[in-house]
C-alpha cells in the first residue's frame, strides 16, 4: 500500500498541480479570514450569506479560527476537484492498466491513493491554517478585535479543535470526490457533478425547504468543518456525514474491484 | 517448475452475448518469442487483458510462470507489459513517469536513466511525455515493461508508430531479451515482422486460436509454389495449360504463373515449356510468407 501512496504523491507533487492548488488556498483563506475583520462594521455583513460577526463574538476564544473555519468548506471543495481528478484521470489517461499490473490488488491501489491524497489535503489544510490565523491575528487590531482569549488555553484548544473539523470535513469532501471520480471515470463529469451539487443543487433545495439541509451531504460536511452550525448541530452533521462518505466508498470501492478495465 | 512461460486452457471471455475470446488454449514455452497475430477484433487484446488481470475471464483456466491467472498477484512483479500503446501521464516527464511506476512496483529508482538510455531516450528523459511524438511514446511504454527485469514480456503493438530504424531497433531489442532468457510475447500487425523474430506463434480468428506451435512447422505445413515468368507475356496462358495438363493447381497472379507443388516439379515444368518453346525468364520454388499463410487461414 505504501508503494501505491509513494507513486502518487510524485503525481501530486507536479509542479502545477501543488503550486497552483497551494496558491488557491494561500488566497482565498488570507481572503476569508481578511474579510471577516475588514467588513466587522459593514452593513451587508461579514460572515457567510451576509451573516453579522461582531468584536464581542470575535473576542471568543474560537474568535482567532473563525475565518479558519469558514474556508473550510471551499477547501473542502478544492478537495473534491483535486480527489476526483486524480482518480478519474487514470481512466482516462488509460494508466490504470499500467498501475493494477505493478500492484494487481486493486484495493491496494484505492487504500494508497487515498492515503496520499490525505497527506495532500492535511498540507493543504496546515497551511490555510496558518495563512488563516495569521491574517486573523494582524487584522484583529486594526479592527479592534480584542485577541487576549485566543492565547487562552481555550483558545488552543479551539485551534486544535478546529484544526480537526476542518481536515475531517476536508477529507469527507475528498472522499466524495474520489467516489465521483470512480463512478464516472472522467475528470470533468466527476468535477462539473460534485460542483453543481454542492454550490447549486444544495443551495436550492435548502432554499425550497430549508429542513432539507439536514440531509445534504455538502451542508453536513461543511457543517463538521465550523464545528457545527446553528441549524445544523455538529453530532448530527458527523453521523450524517460518515454516512454519505461510508456508504459511497464501499459502493464506489466494489465497482472498482469488479470492474474490467478494458480502457 | 513449469517449462511453459504461458499456458491457457480453453480461456474464455463474453461482454453479454457477445464472444470476445472463445476456449482459446495455446501454450508458450520458456525463452522464445512468441507471435500472437490474428485480424482487428478477433481477441488478441482481451486475451491479454485476461493474462494480466485487468479483465476477469468467463470461463478457463491458465497459467503464467506457474502461477494460477486467478492470482496475477503472485506472477505479475515478474511480468513487463505493453498493453494497446504506451499510457502515461502527459505532465510528467518520461523519468517521472518511469519513477511513479518504479515507485509503485518497489524497483530502484536508479534503473530508470539506464532503461531510458537502451530505449534510446536518455537525453529526452526530462521533456514531458506530451511532447513526445508516438515513437518516444513507444519507446518509453517499452522502457516501462523493462522496469521489472521481467522473465515474461508482453507486448502488444510494440512498433506502431516507430520508423524503420526504430522497428529494428526494437526487433533487436526482443532478439537480445530472448537471449538473455526472457520469454516475449507480442502481437503485432506486421506479420513480415513476427515472422523474422518470432520461434513461436499463437495465431487466432473471431476469439479462437486456429494455430499455436512453432512457426517454421506452420509454413512448413503450407504447400509450396513454383512461380515461373515467360520472356514474352503471350505465354503465360500456354505456361498455365501445361502444368495444369500436369495435374497442378495453377493460376495467373501478378504477371507469372504460380503452381502448386513443391521444387522437385520445378525441372520438369521448365522442359516442358522448353519443349513447347517457351523461353522462361524466372522460375522459383518458394514457400508462403507467414503474412500469405495468415490470410489463408483467417480468410483475411
Amino acid at each position: 500500500m505504501w508503494h501505491v501512496a509513494f507513486s502518487e504523491l510524485r503525481k501530486l507533487r507536479r509542479p502545477s498541480l501543488f503550486l497552483g492548488t497551494m496558491g488557491a488556498v494561500i488566497f482565498f483563506s488570507g481572503l476569508f479570514s481578511s474579510l471577516l475583520f475588514l467588513l466587522i462594521d459593514s452593513p451587508q455583513g461579514n460572515g457567510d450569506r451576509g451573516r453579522m460577526i461582531g468584536r464581542e463574538i470575535l473576542a471568543l476564544p474560537t474568535g482567532g479560527v473563525r475565518g479558519f473555519a469558514s474556508v473550510g468548506s471551499f477547501l473542502g471543495i478544492i478537495a473534491l476537484c483535486v480527489f476526483a481528478a486524480q482518480t478519474a484521470q487514470e481512466y482516462t489517461y488509460g494508466t490504470l492498466r499500467n498501475l493494477l499490473v505493478r500492484q494487481p490488488s486493486r484495493m491496494k491501489i484505492l487504500i494508497g491513493k487515498l492515503a496520499a491524497m490525505k497527506i495532500f489535503a492535511i498540507i493543504m489544510v496546515i497551511l490555510a491554517a496558518l495563512v488563516s490565523i495569521s491574517a486573523s491575528i494582524l487584522l484583529a487590531p486594526r479592527a479592534k478585535v480584542n485577541t487576549d482569549l485566543w492565547f487562552s488555553a481555550a483558545g488552543k484548544s479551539a485551534i486544535l479543535e478546529t484544526f480537526v473539523n476542518v481536515i475531517i470535513s476536508v477529507i469527507g469532501f475528498g472522499i466524495v470526490g474520489m467516489i465521483l471520480g470512480l463512478l464516472f471515470r472522467s475528470p470533468i463529469s466527476a468535477i462539473s457533478l460534485g460542483v453543481l451539487w454542492l454550490l447549486i443543487v444544495e443551495n436550492l433545495l435548502v432554499a425550497v425547504k430549508s429542513n432539507t439541509e439536514k440531509w445534504l451531504p455538502g451542508s453536513n460536511l461543511s457543517a463538521i468543518a465550523q464545528g457545527g452550525t446553528p441549524t445544523l448541530e455538529y453530532k448530527h452533521a458527523l453521523i450524517v456525514g460518515a454516512a454519505y462518505v461510508i456508504v459511497g466508498a464501499l459502493v464506489a470501492a466494489g465497482l472498482f474491484k469488479r470492474r474490467d478495465v478494458s480502457n | 517448475m513449469s517449462e511453459l512461460a504461458i499456458s491457457v486452457k480453453d480461456l474464455t471471455k463474453n461482454y453479454g452475448a457477445r464472444v470476445a475470446v472463445s476456449h482459446a488454449t495455446f501454450d508458450v514455452p520458456y525463452g522464445t518469442i512468441c507471435g500472437f497475430v490474428g485480424p482487428n477484433g478477433s481477441g488478441k487484446t482481451t486475451t491479454i487483458r485476461m493474462l494480466l488481470g485487468l479483465v476477469r475471464t468467463t470461463g478457463g483456466t491458465g497459467e503464467i510462470l506457474g502461477e494460477s491467472i486467478t492470482h496475477p498477484e503472485k506472477y505479475l512483479p515478474k511480468v513487463g507489459a505493453m498493453i494497446e500503446g504506451p499510457a502515461f501521464y502527459p505532465a510528467l516527464s518520461g523519468k517521472e513517469n518511469l519513477n511513479v511506476l518504479a515507485a509503485l512496483g518497489g524497483f530502484s529508482k536508479e534503473r530508470v536513466q539506464p532503461l531510458l538510455e537502451k530505449v534510446g531516450l536518455g537525453d529526452r528523459g526530462n521533456s514531458k511525455f506530451k511532447t513526445y511524438s508516438l515513437g518516444m511514446k513507444q519507446r518509453l511504454g517499452i522502457a516501462a515493461a523493462l522496469l521489472p527485469n521481467p522473465k515474461l514480456l508482453v507486448l502488444d503493438e510494440p512498433t506502431n508508430g516507430l520508423d524503420p530504424a526504430g522497428i529494428q531497433e526494437v526487433r533487436e531489442l526482443i532478439r537480445d531479451l530472448a537471449t538473455d532468457g526472457t520469454t516475449v510475447f507480442v502481437s503485432s500487425h506486421l506479420l513480415s515482422e513476427i515472422e523474422m523474430i518470432s520461434e513461436y506463434l499463437v495465431m487466432l480468428r473471431e476469439g479462437k486460436v486456429i494455430f499455436y506451435g512453432k512457426t517454421a512447422e506452420l509454413l512448413a505445413q503450407q504447400q509450396p509454389v513454383i512461380v515461373a515468368k515467360s520472356k514474352r507475356a503471350t505465354d503465360l496462358k500456354k505456361l498455365l495449360k501445361i502444368a495444369k495438363n500436369s495435374g497442378h493447381s495453377a493460376s495467373i497472379i501478378a504477371g507469372a504463373v504460380h503452381v502448386i507443388s513443391d521444387s522437385s516439379f520445378a525441372a520438369e515444368f521448365n522442359e516442358l515449356a522448353f519443349d513447347a518453346g517457351i523461353t522462361l525468364s524466372s522460375l522459383n520454388a518458394v514457400l508462403p510468407t507467414l503474412e500469405e499463410t495468415f490470410f489463408e487461414m483467417t480468410g483475411e
